[in-house]
């Protein structure tokens, strides 16, 4: 039995170097990554310039390399445009959610008692509500999201995961000997969190992080395809699919190309996300 | 029944916070629904009138008592729109949503069952990798684009399907069921994926009991062996993950509602947020809260039914 555990684990570190499946993913990221923060030096056509000599203009005709949208707009630029919205909000709210939930989570696994019971009864009530209930009850409030808020308001979904979590992990460092250690030498609680805590559940959250970057683009996708992201005319992945969505039958190619973008991005992500993970798991056991 | 008790406790608890904050947001935080119904050239006595009526001048827990006791009295408030009683708005169209989310639910389960299986069968196999890989591909893709492929697919191309509409069942079972295939499969094909990993990575365990060996050494049928014996001890974690689904199932009817043109309550949630009709939304948040937490609740307690070990573990920790 042992010997066959043994030999699994074996197998299991030599699959999980990181190939293919791996770098492929990791070079599309790279490359969509690279383009969106290089957008305004590409020379591409301005995302918002209606030309009405090419409405709907099909994929690779003359000057519109990806087509053009109802309005004529140059599809690609648009694609690129819109990327920088879905990649801010990717990278922007699962750090902020995770950062916010490090420090409850944190607080609550290390004090424990009632700390631990109103940061729990707060996550239990946040979960009580379905994401994007929460994220209408919002938009109904503060109508017309910036990228700001709408990057602040998602973030807002991540927190509870990254609490509990957080919380797990920190009750069980804190009873380590160097935390022992560490206090017995009288240092402060604050201390003891930041230098002993927070650099042993580090890499497990950020690993998180990598799962929620796609979430997160799927959300805001969503919500922009409600119209309730970033306002037209700034593009939008989720916005250019719906306006897209009125032309499925004589202009398909307005809904395929976001869509095409954003799945291969979002898949990316999550092939990427799941192969460093696979390393991380199989090569260390860490806190969690 | 202390386990039980405590998870009351905590579950009214919950249910408070999440109504306060609610009230709150809806009441504080955009100025004043009496400006709204005044309209744009109201005078200040006319908003002070408006205020007054609906009882908006008195202090914010007061209000909140008020509203908590018209709730428990079925008194939901009225649409700042058509004036229509909310809870009756309510009644009439969640049962078009929870027909939607079954039917959505049912198919997944109908997909991930057999997947779940049949990948945890010869786990590491080419059918294993083959399915995993497509649920994984699957999982990258938002709801909303997948029922946009499947209406290019079903109801453009091939027409077998209509891209929107609704039937209620008064004209018929199939008329009824015929335009939800499609939002109800949008929603099963991105939910199936997180049933399948769950059942295949607890089956996998399974497979490695001692008996599942003993009824494979008596010669029982591979089929005979996954469904009657290895099934059942393997999908504890699948009923919770049912449970937790319920939240992912809302937010995708919700969207699926709205791009399928369907009248259930996600769509009253959304036209309630385009057109800012606080009240409505007020309700339909309360109600989408309501629901989850008990079904939640339910779950919660079926599990520890079903497995003692749950009980004993809570109850210390």
């Amino acid at each position: 039995m042992r010997i066959a555990y043994a030999q699994a684990v074996a197998r299991h570190r030599k699959s999980i170097a990181l190939g293919w499946a791996f770098w492929l993913p990791a070079g599309w990221l790279l490359f969509v990554i690279l383009i969106a923060l290089l957008a305004p030096f590409l020379g591409l056509a301005a995302p918002n310039r209606p030309d009405f000599m090419n409405l709907r203009a099909p994929v690779g005709s003359d000057g519109f390399l990806l087509g053009a949208d109802a309005l004529g707009r140059d599809l690609l630029s648009r694609v690129v445009w819109g990327g920088r919205v879905s990649l801010t909000v990717g990278f922007a709210a699962p750090v902020i959610g995770v950062g916010t939930g490090l420090v409850l989570g944190m607080l609550a696994g290390y004090y424990r008692a009632w700390v631990d019971e109103v940061i729990g009864i707060a996550i239990d009530s946040w979960l009580a509500i379905p994401g994007l209930v929460v994220l209408l009850l919002l938009f109904s409030v503060i109508y017309g999201g910036s990228l700001l808020m709408v990057c602040i308001s998602l973030g807002l979904l991540f927190i509870p995961s990254a609490a509990r979590i957080t919380r797990a992990a920190t009750i069980s460092v804190s009873q380590r000997e160097y935390v022992m250690a560490a206090r017995a030498m009288g240092a402060s609680d604050f201390r003891i969190l930041v230098r002993e805590v927070f650099p042993n559940i580090f890499w497990p959250l950020m690993a998180f992080v990598m799962i929620d970057i796609p979430i997160a683009i799927v959300a805001e996708g969503s919500l922009s395809f409600l119209g309730l992201s970033v306002q037209a005319p700034t593009p939008s992945w989720g916005g250019m699919i719906a306006e897209g969505r009125e032309y499925l039958e004589t202009a398909p190619h307005m809904t395929f190309v976001p869509a095409a973008v954003m799945f291969l991005t979002v898949l990316s992500f999550n092939l990427a996300g799941d192969a460093m993970r696979k390393r991380v798991s199989g090569g260390r056991q860490g806190a969690i | 029944m202390r386990y039980v008790i405590g998870r009351v406790q905590r579950l009214v608890i919950v249910l408070v916070i999440v109504t306060f904050t609610t009230f709150l947001l809806v009441n504080v935080l955009p100025g004043d629904v009496a400006y709204q119904l005044g309209g744009m050239d109201a005078s200040q006595e006319e908003i002070e009138q408006i205020r007054r009526s609906l009882g908006l001048d008195q202090p914010m827990l007061a209000r909140y008592l008020g509203w908590m006791a018209d709730l428990l009295r079925g008194d939901w408030g009225n649409s700042l729109l058509t004036g229509k009683s909310v809870w009756e708005m309510i009644t009439q169209r969640f049962p078009i949503s929870l027909q939607l989310m079954l039917m959505a639910q049912f198919m997944a389960l109908a997909l991930a069952v057999p997947a779940g299986l049949a990948t945890a069968w010869r786990a590491g196999g080419w059918l294993d990798r083959l399915v995993t890989s497509i649920g994984f591909a699957m999982v990258s893709m938002p709801t909303f684009l997948i029922a946009i492929l499947l209406i290019y697919l079903f109801s453009l191309h091939l027409g077998w399907l209509p891209a929107t509409g609704y039937e209620p069942i008064s004209e018929g079972l199939w008329a009824n069921l015929r335009p939800m295939i499609l939002p109800a499969a949008s929603l099963a094909l991105v939910e199936w994926t997180v049933l399948m990993r769950t059942l295949r990575a607890e089956m996998i365990g399974t497979l490695q009991e001692n008996y599942i060996s003993l009824a494979r050494a008596k010669g029982m049928s591979n089929l005979r062996i996954l469904f009657a014996h290895a099934l059942r001890p393997s999908s504890f974690s699948t009923v919770t993950i049912l449970g937790l689904q319920v939240a992912r199932l809302m937010s995708g009817a919700i969207i699926l509602e709205q791009i399928f043109g369907i009248p259930g309550l996600g769509r009253m949630l959304i036209h309630a947020v385009y057109t800012r009709d606080f009240i409505v939304i007020q309700g339909c948040v309360t109600f989408f809260a309501l629901t989850y937490v008990l079904m939640n609740f339910v779950v919660d307690l079926a599990y520890a039914w079903l497995d003692p070990r749950v009980r004993e573990r809570r109850a210390h920790g």
